[in-house]
């Protein structure tokens, strides 16, 4: 009992850890993209002490976002602007990025691992509310915003956490919506046992992924997921050429550094759900637990701990796709009128998610009966 | 037991990671203050004004539509996840919820309150 609980505190770190660095690498991931679309080089300057240059290494870019970026971010100066609530001012920052770092405790990453005697699953934690326990913690992200906008004594700062919080709390509905119904299709609220469910084939050849089953809630969470990271198109609450930087214009060093990891992190919650609800999660296509069964009925053995790796593996791949096509689509589109985006999230998503509800739990208490 | 271990790690793991991120530059970081450095940033303009002015109440109608959507949201997980169970009974009752909020969702529609203008 003593080494499960062990494991399972081992389980819930390294899952923080690597979100943390996942986060980190997609703010470099996010300059190199940008710079490719906007066809220039990007963060490719960086030496230690002339070291890189004089090896001859052609791109520490990555050095630069990952080492000397934070170390600078974090010796600057703490500044919080004269009448502003200093304890709320310290605690938006703290409310806007725990809540999604709380999150991933629930995201399975991989199948059941049996070390010795010890039998888990490579989850942080698998409770059967986990759909519900995703819901409540993204809606907690929004006090982080609202509150850092309001105690900061600005003005921009005060409009950008308003229109965060309306946009936040618009799209959370759409986003339920979609949860709703990939809850209604499997029946369960365990994110494992949703992965669980999309094993398997259809007609021999087609993998049991969620996407076919609910495309449209898809979308919907897609689009809905965008929004609450606040990036462009729907980057309204600090759209810099009207707000400064909205919500966070008051935020110097490590404070504006976890407003900036909050986004990052949001993107990578975004893909984990996306992969999780509708990609399989670590299902690979034709992959059982002894190996894979290709499609003509051909059976290739590998060992378990093979399938568990290689499920692991899937499961990052898929995530960091979906992390690249967010950075592809905000450095694609351009931002949104405050008046689209409430339209579009009330009159459009809202309604399309009602309906896509209402068609499933039809459909599913018929195929039931 | 095995459940809640996870959780308690992963939230007390995250806070304190978080709290050293929000609080490390109020130890290491040089410190000079002086008022006009602390106004807050208005363009560099000094504030005219007070930062906590009026904005348009249409914000607030937002949030009271969101607080009716979302009950209703967290009020159909339940019943999503035993959709099965419950079959027929459960959809008929389902929808009577649903619908009532449609009719609140096509009444605020009409009104004009998700118009922005």
């Amino acid at each position: 009992m003593a080494v499960d609980l062990v494991i399972a505190a081992i389980r819930a770190v390294v899952m923080l850890l690597l979100v943390l660095n996942l986060s980190a690498i997609l703010l470099w991931f996010e300059r190199k993209g940008s710079a490719l679309i906007q066809d220039r080089i990007g963060a490719n300057r960086a030496a230690i002490l002339g070291v890189g240059a004089r090896l001859g290494l052609p791109n520490l870019g990555i050095v630069n976002t990952l080492l000397a970026d934070p170390i600078k971010m974090f010796t600057k100066e703490d500044f919080v602007p004269a009448g502003a609530d200093h304890f709320l001012h310290g605690l938006a920052p703290f409310l806007a990025l725990f809540p999604v770092l709380v999150t991933f405790a629930v995201i399975p990453i991989g199948d059941t691992v049996t070390i010795g005697a010890h039998t888990f699953d490579l989850v942080a934690a698998d409770f059967n509310d986990a759909a519900l326990y995703v819901l409540a913690s993204i809606g907690i992200g929004v006090y982080g915003i609202a509150l850092g906008g309001w105690a900061s004594n600005n003005r921009w700062a005060l409009l950008g956490g308003i229109r965060a919080s309306a946009q936040m709390i618009s799209y959370e509905i759409a986003m339920g919506l979609a949860i709703v119904a990939v809850v209604a299709t499997y029946g369960t609220l365990s994110l494992q046992a949703i992965v669980r469910e999309q094993g398997g084939v259809w007609f021999g050849w087609l993998p049991r992924w969620g996407i076919i089953l609910q495309p449209i809630a898809f979308l919907l969470l897609f689009t809905a997921g965008m929004a609450e990271s606040k990036r462009v198109p729907f980057d309204l609450p600090e759209s810099e050429s009207e707000l400064v930087a909205g919500y966070f214009t008051e935020y110097s060093g490590g404070k504006q550094a976890v407003f900036m990891l909050t986004d990052f992190a949001e993107v990578a919650l975004v893909a984990m759900l996306v992969t999780t609800f509708f990609f399989g999660g670590w299902q690979v296509p034709w992959l059982y637990r002894d190996g894979f069964h290709l499609p003509g009925g051909a059976l290739v053995s590998i060992p378990y701990w093979a399938v568990v790796v290689l499920g692991v593996v899937a499961f990052w791949i898929k995530t960091i796709f979906f992390c690249w096509l967010q950075i592809l689509i905000r450095w694609t589109l351009p931002r949104f009128r405050y008046d689209q985006l409430m339209r579009f999230g009330w009159k459009l998503l809202v309604p399309i998610g009602l309906l896509n509800l209402i068609v499933t739990a039809v459909v599913v208490v018929m195929a039931g009966s | 037991m095995l459940t809640w271990v996870p959780i308690g790690v992963t939230i007390g793991f995250a806070a304190l990671v978080v709290a050293i991120m929000v609080t490390i530059n109020r130890l290491v970081a040089p410190r000079h203050r002086s008022p006009v450095k602390d106004l807050p940033f208005e363009c560099g303009n000094p504030p005219s004004g007070s930062a906590w002015g009026r904005f348009s109440v249409h914000f607030y109608l937002v949030a009271i539509l969101f607080l009716v959507f979302d009950v209703e949201v967290i009020l159909l997980i339940p019943w999503a996840a035993e959709i099965r169970r419950l079959a027929g009974f459960g959809l008929g009752e389902a929808l009577i919820f649903i619908a009532v909020l449609v009719v609140g969702l096509v009444y605020a529609w009409q009104r004009g309150a998700l118009d922005w203008d």
